[in-house]
């Protein structure tokens, strides 16, 4: 059989023919989302060195904003501690819906499409709409932010776990029922050692991902670093907004190099 | 009488600092466990000293179950038309969009310098550090700070999640750079090619496929974010109506079109993305 291949010229020409649709279409959608969002792309990019210069100028934290410490650290604590309990406590119902519904080590296939649609549901459901629907039965407390971090949380990890269970080797599975592991013995001595590892790196990543979203959420429903940031920010107290930011920034990326670290250690 | 004068036989006695335990408990393990019994320890604290000031948690759990009935069961328009919620459900989608492409184009750039194959080592390295610092600072705040120099709007909207996009893929498209095999990139500049040409002709084509799906996952998370802006820093989109149904109007109907909304777009995301992703593994 003899296969045809086009000249170098009539590849090339269809190569570029082919990048210069793609680049126009993505050019109209610029266009358009610019027209229906009423962006002027010139007049903002221009006034991005002076946001920035006005930011080094406004936003250092000076003398003043050091007797701000207290409360601030106090909340970041509060913030830190949300994070981590809500994707904890999701992480327990995850794993137990991850192991009912994985492909592997699902009891039934009724209940693993029940699963993977609430997983989706949840997941889907944007953590603001979460705060809004959260705020009026538990008023302004932690209490708000921890559930909405928890049933995102519960979405994201349902997912990732259940592919992480369905990632591993499905012949020690049948290894163990053929030596007549019945299922609890499966799946605690089966499937949860060969999974931990990559199951706990899932848990600290989730853990960073809330640390932000947290504060998004402290700001909508009032709590926490978020909302402190918030009150300083409206009383044009920049200087200990400026401070809350570099903190944030600064706990995040430690957090980020702890996990890293824990993630090389445990693998 | 027979003396035994022969000597005991010698036998190997392994001694015990040689003997190894083989056990389950690894050292990789004994981390694992530690780091999990770490966390419960701070859930449990957290959880026993969470601020649950003058709340009633059944009689809260029952209002939000008469509440979701109200929000999931019985959506409707509420004070705001439709016409309203489909543009501004348009204003997130388009504020996604321009974000993105804005982002992705921006950070390309920005990539090549950070790439360790393409960049010298400490021009890679401090783009890298700034981007990591841009990118702990959570996107809202970045809208907030901008919607002080430009006014509240779409335009700081657009400054404040592009600024986070291109430090997020920065970070992605570098890391798909530096996958690029040394090799090619010396025989290219062997052969005397020019640098933007070894980009555009030899490593964008290869990672393509990498920078197709990170860019898709940026859109997603883009969307999120726009909503989440319209409602903390009142962008016109639809997380404003969501913000102003939700905490001022108390219209659990009107919140409950709005997610249906936002469901429906993610859902759609969902899959061009696994339609994309299928049609470019194919080609590549």
């Amino acid at each position: 059989m003899k296969t045809s291949f086009p000249s170098p010229q009539s590849f090339f020409r269809q190569r570029r023919l082919r990048l210069s649709v793609v680049l126009i279409i993505l050019i109209g959608i610029y266009v358009l989302s610019m027209t229906i969002v009423n962006f002027q792309t010139w007049t903002s990019i221009v006034k991005i060195p002076a946001g920035i210069i006005w930011l080094f100028h406004n936003f250092i934290p000076t003398e003043r904003s050091i007797s701000y410490l207290g409360p601030i650290l106090y909340q970041l604590w509060r913030t830190l501690l949300v994070s981590i309990s809500s994707t904890i406590i999701a992480s327990l119902f995850s794993l137990v819906f991850a192991i009912l519904g994985a492909q592997t080590t699902t009891p039934h296939p009724v209940l693993r499409i029940v699963i993977r649609f609430g997983a989706s549901l949840l997941r889907n459901i944007p953590v603001v709409a979460w705060a809004m629907i959260l705020l009026f039965s538990f008023k302004q407390s932690d209490f708000t932010g921890f559930l909405a971090l928890f049933f995102m949380t519960l979405g994201y990890l349902t997912r990732a776990f259940t592919e992480t269970i369905e990632d591993l080797d499905a012949e020690k599975l049948q290894a163990l029922q053929a030596v007549g592991a019945n299922y609890f013995q499966c799946v605690f001595c089966g499937v949860l050692p060969e999974a931990a590892s990559t199951l706990t790196s899932w848990v600290l990543y989730m853990i960073e991902n809330n640390l932000r979203d947290a504060t998004l959420v402290g700001l909508l429903t009032g709590t926490g670093v978020g909302f402190l940031f918030d009150f300083y920010f409206k009383s044009f107290r920049y200087d200990a907004a400026g401070l809350i930011v570099l903190l944030i920034a600064i706990l995040v990326i430690v957090l980020e190099l702890t996990s890293t670290m824990i993630r090389r250690a445990i693998a | 009488m027979i003396e035994n004068s022969q000597p005991k036989p010698e036998t190997i006695q392994p001694s015990a600092s040689h003997a190894k335990k083989i056990t389950l408990v690894t050292k990789p393990r004994k981390i694992l466990r530690s780091v999990l019994a770490g966390l419960t320890i701070v859930t449990i604290y957290s959880l026993a000293t969470l601020n649950n000031s003058n709340l009633q948690l059944s009689e809260a759990f029952k209002s939000l179950g008469a509440n979701l009935n109200a929000m999931f069961l019985h959506p409707s328009v509420g004070q705001d038309s439709w016409a309203l919620l489909l543009r501004a459900l348009a204003t997130s989608v388009s504020l996604a969009m321009l974000t993105t492409l804005l982002g992705a184009l921006i950070a390309f750039f920005i990539a090549v310098g950070a790439a360790r194959n393409l960049a010298p080592n400490w021009l890679a390295t401090s783009i890298k550090a700034v981007m990591a610092f841009v990118r702990a600072i959570p996107t809202i705040l970045w809208v907030l700070i901008y919607s002080v120099v430009m006014g509240l709007g779409a335009s700081a909207a657009v400054v404040g999640l592009t600024f986070h996009s291109v430090a997020y893929l920065v970070k992605a498209y570098s890391e798909s750079i530096e996958e690029t095999s040394q090799d090619t990139i010396e025989a290219l500049k062997a052969s005397g090619v020019g640098f933007w040409p070894i980009v555009f002709q030899a490593i964008l084509p290869s990672i393509v496929p990498a920078l197709l799906s990170w860019t898709f996952i940026r859109f997603e998370i883009n969307f999120a974010n726009a909503v989440a802006v319209g409602a903390a820093a009142g962008a016109d989109d639809i997380g404003y109506y969501l913000f102003m149904a939700g905490s001022f109007y108390f219209n659990f109907h009107e919140v409950g079109l709005i997610v249906y909304l936002l469901l429906a777009v993610a859902i759609v995301l969902e899959l061009v993305s696994m339609k994309l992703r299928g049609h470019y593994l194919k080609h590549n």
